[in-house]
């Protein structure tokens, strides 16, 4: 099957990062010239644990496909334990989003250490592929036709 | 460029669009600073390594990358001046750990005229070390090298050394912490006390030293060792005659000085210190939890420690190597990574047995007869003159057999085998399950976290890592700090480590300590947590949250206060305020939100 590129969703996603872990990986997959698809923009964060899920919804209702957020591994954080937090908090997010219909895949949570730049990427691709083929969100377009 | 810009065009924000702002936004901000912008009014976007270099489709990079730098530029909109704020740093430090690495650390920081208050636990500083005989691979003795330093330790003006002491709060900020310390009644006085030892040559009561591992007496006053420091003795409560049934008191009687005080009590006191080392050492592993190996049951087989009390000069038996009836062995066997390397038990490797293994070998050939058999797994002679070492003892007729040993049993299968100790273990490069009667079996055990490491983690607010030991804030490029500003870990507290390792990070946490307190001030980031009072409905969801204890809650205004220098930024408490009292300086909701906004329309 040829895909035509032109036509192709390319789906929107934005990328909270931890500035220690995951940003420092994600720069480090640009270093060693790894490809992912350029379809995730970073926001940088101190922590994981910065992430209130109001920015999330912020992120999907402005237009965003899908949102990412990456922190230290479980252990490692640099601000002892505030991933730890992150992983209780992203759990009633979820319950949140299936209330609000929104397919669990659009939204992650991973763990991406400062030398994991193929991790990043390989995250970064299936994150991609999922949301593409998932579709749209059009939660802004829906929430213009609500208001 | 920037400089001239701000200046001519009097510019009040500026945007780089680059490369990633973790190589390069010090220097920026620095430049902006230097044109008399305030530097956090910058904002850096990176196009570059999350960006242009992770893919060829330049027509979605260029869209990105669009993104990206307009993000910025609503951001920065939002972006407010922030000041550095500096902190005043107390000169004096905390070594908490009298081994070798603590006494190193101590040294190096008294040297260069700061206060040290160094913490030791047991009666004498000296640690392990003071307990071996000779050292690898130079095969110096150990109380040689060691007990000057415990001396220019114990006379430096500008060490208070506390022993029979341990750490039992430490609170505050760098620069500024209170470590409250508890001091073990001795019952005897420090002061008056002249070490003469008449008190324990008078003592009626002997019981198993642990310093010599319970192979040797001891009296119920006593020093471990004969060059203990400080050279006073401590009273044992729980077998002295006189705490056990009220009689006796006969080195009262003796001491000529008035120094023995049966009524000390324990006594707590608390010292201002800037910055803590911690050099707590390692435990060694219990041999009698391996049961296959009979250790604590077969009286010959020993551990490492004990092989250590036996050859040294002034252990037990004066040096003679020797079996539980006396008598000299005819073969001994060496069991490498006892409890490491082991799923069962401790998966690192201990980094130091290999090498003190092959001392063991080594003394047992200079000192007996007996043939000696090394069961090692993978042999790690990894230090400056440890190979050299290994190649020596090759030599000196050490038999050599590669393979774990499964048991050591007293069960013998035919003559050759009665009265002896069986070790079994398949030999893997010969690819057999081999036999081996000896007489005595020495278990080189391997080091573990010591057991009270959790508790002090938790009394100086540091991590441990998945072993167990303390966690250092970079395993490469920081392996003496912790992610506790100001707090330092050296030796084998941080994992296995030699001795010159050890002194090697003793020393290296002392730079550390000297490079800050030196400069007297240390700058504070400002991407703290700032609490909107008056939006404070004091609902407490923030104070079990943060990982510092910077929140707490003023029962007068029934609101939150942030400690700001205890805040280092993580920004926890602000996601999850409800009320939205809380900012964080530098990554506001606005500033994110700004960001969100550019990326997604």
């Amino acid at each position: 099957m040829v895909i035509d590129l032109a036509t192709r969703f390319e789906p929107k996603i934005v990328g909270f990062l931890c500035r220690w872990c995951a940003y420092t990986g994600a720069d480090l997959a640009g270093l060693s010239r790894i490809n992912y698809p350029p379809n995730i923009t970073p926001i940088r964060v101190n922590c994981s644990g910065r992430v209130d899920p109001t920015l999330v919804l912020k992120a999907l209702a402005t237009g965003a496909d899908g949102v990412l957020i990456a922190g230290c591994h479980p252990g490692d954080c640099h601000y002892i334990n505030g991933n730890a937090k992150t992983i209780r908090r992203f759990k009633l997010l979820q319950r949140l989003l299936q209330q609000f219909g929104i397919e669990k895949e659009r939204v992650r949570l991973e763990w991406v250490s400062a030398s994991e730049g193929g991790r990043y990427a390989r995250i970064v691709e299936s994150m991609t592929e999922e949301i593409r083929s998932l579709g749209p969100l059009n939660w802004k377009k829906e929430m213009a036709i609500a208001a | 460029m920037i400089k001239n810009d701000i200046r001519e065009m009097g510019l009040t924000r500026v945007v780089v669009a680059s490369c990633s702002p973790l190589m390069h936004e010090p220097t920026f901000r620095r430049a902006v600073q230097s044109a008399g912008l305030n530097p956090y009014l910058f904002q850096m976007a990176n196009i570059r390594e999350q960006c242009s270099w992770i893919t060829e489709n330049r027509e979605l990079a260029t869209e990105r990358a669009k993104a990206i730098v307009n993000a910025a530029v609503m951001r920065v909109n939002f972006n407010e001046p922030l000041e550095v704020e500096k902190i005043p740093v107390n000169s004096n430090v905390l070594v908490v750990g009298g081994g070798i690495t603590g006494i190193e650390a101590a040294l190096q920081i008294a040297d260069s005229g700061k206060k040290v208050y160094l913490v030791e636990k047991e009666p004498t500083i000296g640690g392990y070390m003071t307990r071996f005989d000779k050292t690898f691979p130079t095969l110096d003795c150990a109380a040689c090298i060691l007990t000057p330093k415990m001396v220019s330790v114990e006379q430096h003006e500008n060490i208070e050394l506390l022993t029979y002491s341990d750490v039992t709060d430490f609170s505050g900020y760098v620069g500024k912490f209170t470590a409250k310390i508890r001091k073990r009644p001795r019952y005897v006085d420090e002061d008056k006390c002249t070490g003469c030892g008449l008190c324990e040559e008078k003592c009626p009561l002997s019981v198993p030293s642990e310093f010599d591992c319970k192979l040797g007496k001891r009296k119920a006053i006593y020093r471990p060792f004969p060059q203990a420091v400080p050279n006073v003795p401590v009273i044992d409560r729980e077998h002295c005659l006189y705490f056990t049934k009220n009689i006796c008191k006969v080195c009262v009687k003796f001491c000529p000085h008035h120094a023995i005080d049966f009524e000390q009590k324990e006594k707590y006191i608390e010292v201002p210190v800037g910055s803590a080392i911690l050099a707590t050492g390692f435990d060694l592993f219990d041999a009698s939890r391996i049961k296959e190996y009979g250790y604590g049951k077969l009286p010959n087989v020993i551990t490492s420690i004990e092989f250590e009390r036996l050859t040294h000069a002034s252990g037990p038996t004066a040096g003679k190597i020797q079996l539980k009836n006396g008598n000299l062995p005819e073969s001994v066997a060496i069991v490498h990574c006892v409890g490491s390397r082991d799923q069962n038990y401790n998966e690192h490797c201990s980094r130091v047995c290999c090498m003190y293994s092959l001392k063991t070998a080594h003394l047992v050939r200079e000192k007996t007869d007996a043939k000696v058999y090394e069961f090692y797994i993978d042999m790690r002679a990894f230090g400056k003159g440890y190979e050299e070492f290994y190649k020596r003892v090759l030599h000196e007729d050490v038999t050599f057999i590669r393979g774990r040993v499964a048991e050591i049993t007293d069960v013998a299968q035919n003559p050759s085998e009665e009265g002896k100790l069986i070790v079994v273990a398949e030999d893997t490069l010969l690819g057999i399950v081999r036999r081996i009667p000896v007489d005595m079996v020495v278990l080189s055990v391997g080091l573990e976290p010591r057991k009270d490491a959790g508790q002090l983690a938790h009394v100086f607010r540091i991590s441990r890592s998945k072993d167990g030991f303390f966690l250092e804030r970079h395993p490469k490029l920081a392996p003496v700090s912790t992610a506790g500003q100001g707090i330092y870990v050296a030796g084998a507290c941080q994992s296995p480590k030699d001795i010159p390792d050890s002194v090697a990070q003793g020393a290296a946490a002392a730079a550390n300590v000297l490079s800050f307190v030196d400069k007297g001030e240390i700058e504070m980031e400002p991407t703290i947590a700032i609490l909107k009072e008056e939006a404070c409905s004091g609902c407490k969801i923030c104070i079990g949250l943060c990982p510092y204890g910077a929140i707490n809650f003023d029962e007068s205004s029934g609101r939150a206060v942030i400690t700001s220098v205890l805040c280092k930024g993580c920004g926890v408490c602000v996601a999850a305020c409800p009320s939205g009292a809380i900012e964080q300086q530098n990554f506001t909701n606005k500033q994110l939100m700004a960001e969100i906004e550019a990326i997604c329309s």
